[in-house]
């Protein structure tokens, strides 16, 4: 599904990423961990196009499709989502015109017409349910005053509303409590199915009780450094980072 | 620029005093020779850096001293009213009010008074006596005293004492010109006590030919009267807007002003609200959309004169290509205006790096027991919220649309009539896709 080669992306001339490679399967869920400053956002702003990153080398490929070549809408329609580390608040654009606007793109973009009104409120019913929003949210702007844990789970209301092939989890649990973490990752393993994939990127072991990988990946210094099962999480956790930094510092 | 107008005066006041009433004849003279003295405003005054008329003043434009009749029916030929609004509807045909009124305004309570200023002078000479020109007497302002001296006529409403008008007022000024035209027109609207009004005045053109308009509205505003202005502009790039609006607000009154630019040429808006009883509430806001080489200045000036009032005020600006926009706020605080609650934001979006943008606060504060807040910022649309919608496959120029009308939505919140409200809506839509934002069924604007 998702084929990343030697992935190199800088900002304001600065290289975060050096030489990335990671291959994502359908049906997977990788989670990618590491320090502070290791380059994990930048993968997941890179991956949808954010105009600030500058790729200066390397592939990839998502669904035979070279990514790097599509503009973040095109990105987004040809099925890949980012949960945002900080979703950003849209003063007067209503949640109800933003998924419809959203929706109605995506079906443009494979040819279809646009959801009709009763199709889309039956929608957003059913998807509100999963994560537990309640109404009064879809009612507002865009994550207008909606506090922390409100705007991670409206990231997961949107990426159940547009059905997304590779879901990009960006500290979808920083911030969160435990009840919301909880509804949070439900939302996400009830929208796990063979034919999609999720990349979870996080500081904490924790969001992976939740969450269980099915490959865990260090990033560090712009390159993953080592990958495991769901056990290296769990070595991360009681050992931190320190030890894999020598490691690689050492070689 | 001056010269041909005083020689006109000069040549012609009997004329034009003959086709007005005595009441506005009364300061008709002394209007003439402040004009003389001071002259069309140039950008050297503070108060009017922002507008620069020199170019729109410097074409021959008739003027219609003799009350010609325009042979026009604006019932017939205009249809480009707010759908669902229901209301009231007259015109100000160029300088005149349009004397037929037809059957919508057939049910106005029996007591309102809407006709001619002229006709009202007449008519009802002590009532209009009372009013006139009692705010713009102490205006030391060019456009004021020019348009004392050559204005004729205009609209007049008057609400007594506890009549509360269920339906908006509409007043549609119309521009219907073959040659370059000028209009001077003089609106006075008295709410007594206790009385509610909503009025719409709509700006429109016609013709292809240049256009100025000069009109000074005086409102009075009584003991727990209501007040709304909404202002909607929707002219052609040939039009030079200069419109004035004073307010006189007693205790306990509630005036909301939302004054918005949608297509024009030149705009100059000068909006003098005196707050002059205690417990009033004010509310003055504005939109602006403007392209190409459009010019918007809005000079906003409220006066808190008495103790515990509250206003809020804010503009938005929305400017493209080198369109200019401008805006002063000034705020005045009086000394023994305590508990003052005042607070102005200005908010612009240059949609490019020829757009301009002038905004300046003025707050004079001289009670010490009041809150007082302004905010006023230019920027570009935020990039972080342009990624995210874009993340959720919105191509960017819709995103840029939608970001632009949210950045209109709380001015458009302002309104308190649900028929204009959801008009706005669509013609700022319509204006923001860079499709003309004429009404339906509208053969006026072109």
């Amino acid at each position: 599904m998702l084929q990343i080669k030697n992935l190199h992306a800088n900002i304001d001339g600065k290289e975060i990423l050096k030489g990335l490679n990671l291959e994502v399967r359908p049906g997977e869920i990788h989670a990618i961990m590491g320090p502070n400053g290791a380059g994990k956002s930048t993968l997941a702003s890179v991956l949808t196009g954010n105009p600030a990153f500058e790729v200066t080398d390397g592939e990839v490929i998502f669904n035979e499709k070279d990514l790097l070549e599509l503009a973040p809408e095109e990105r987004a329609n040809e099925g890949i989502f980012l949960s945002f580390q900080y979703p950003v608040e849209i003063p007067g654009v209503s949640m109800v015109n933003f998924m419809r606007t959203a929706i109605n793109e995506q079906r443009k973009y494979r040819g279809q017409d646009p959801i009709s009104a009763t199709d889309f409120l039956r929608l957003m019913r059913e998807k509100k349910e999963l994560v537990e929003m309640d109404n009064k949210l879809t009612n507002r702007s865009v994550n207008e005053g909606f506090s922390g844990g409100e705007k991670k789970r409206n990231e997961i209301f949107q990426m159940a509303m547009l059905d997304p092939k590779l879901s990009i989890l960006d500290e979808t649990d920083s911030g969160l409590d435990i009840d919301a973490l909880r509804i949070v990752a439900n939302g996400v393993n009830k929208l796990k199915r063979a034919d999609n994939a999720t990349i979870v990127i996080t500081h904490y072991q924790r969001l992976l009780d939740y969450i269980v990988p099915d490959f865990v990946h260090v990033l560090y210094d712009g390159r993953i450094v080592k990958t495991g099962d769901k056990n290296l999480a769990l070595e991360l956790e009681e050992k931190g980072y320190d030890w894999i930094k020598q490691e690689v510092d050492v070689k | 620029m001056e010269k041909q107008y005083i020689n006109l005066y000069k040549q012609y006041h009997e004329t034009i005093k003959k086709h007005s009433s005595a009441v506005m004849n009364a300061g008709r003279d002394a209007s003439f020779e402040l004009f003389e003295q001071l002259g069309f405003p140039t950008t050297k005054l503070e108060k009017y850096k922002y507008t620069d008329l020199s170019d729109a003043l410097s074409y021959d434009y008739g003027l219609n001293i003799n009350r010609l009749n325009i042979p026009v029916n604006p019932y017939q030929v205009f249809k480009c009213d707010v759908p669902g609004i229901h209301s009231y509807l007259y015109f100000v045909l160029n300088d005149g009010f349009y004397p037929i009124t037809d059957k919508r305004n057939e049910d106005l309570p029996e007591n309102v008074i809407i006709c001619s200023l002229r006709e009202a002078s007449e008519k009802y000479p002590a009532l209009v006596e009372k009013y006139y020109g009692k705010l713009t007497a102490g205006q030391k302002d060019g456009l004021v005293a020019f348009n004392g001296a050559f204005a004729q006529d205009g609209f007049f409403m008057y609400v007594p004492e506890n009549v509360q008008l269920d339906r908006p007022v509409q007043l549609i000024n119309i521009m219907r010109s073959d040659v370059d035209f000028m209009a001077n027109s003089h609106n006075l609207i008295i709410l007594e006590k206790n009385a509610k009004a909503q009025l719409l005045v709509c700006d429109h053109t016609m013709d292809d030919v240049r256009f100025v308009t000069n009109r000074v509205t005086e409102v009075f505003v009584d003991e727990y009267a209501t007040y709304e202005h909404y202002k909607l502009e929707n002219t052609h790039n040939k039009t030079t807007n200069l419109s004035t609006l004073l307010v006189d607000q007693k205790a306990s009154s509630n005036v909301l002003g939302n004054i918005m630019t949608l297509h024009n040429g030149v705009t100059r808006n000068t909006i003098e609200i005196g707050i002059n009883g205690e417990h009033c509430e004010t509310t003055l806001c504005g939109m602006v959309v403007g392209d190409k080489n459009q010019q918007v200045d809005n000079y906003s000036s409220i006066l808190h004169n008495k103790p515990n009032c509250h206003s809020t005020e804010l503009f938005k600006y929305i400017l493209d290509d080198v369109s200019k926009g401008g805006f002063t706020g000034r705020l005045y605080v009086a000394r023994d205006a305590q508990k003052t609650q005042a607070y102005q934001t200005n908010k612009n979006i240059l949609l490019n790096r020829t757009a301009k943008m002038r905004t300046k606060p003025q707050l004079e504060i001289y009670a010490d027991d009041v809150k007082c807040s302004h905010g006023a910022t230019i920027g570009q649309l935020d990039e972080s919220a342009m990624f995210y919608m874009r993340q959720r496959g919105i191509p960017e120029k819709e995103a840029r649309l939608l970001l632009m009308f949210a950045f209109t939505a709380d001015v458009i919140d302002y309104i308190r009539i649900d028929a204009l409200q959801d008009r706005m809506k669509m013609l700022v839509e319509k204006r923001l896709r860079g499709e003309l934002s004429k009404c339906e069924g509208c053969v006026i604007c072109q």
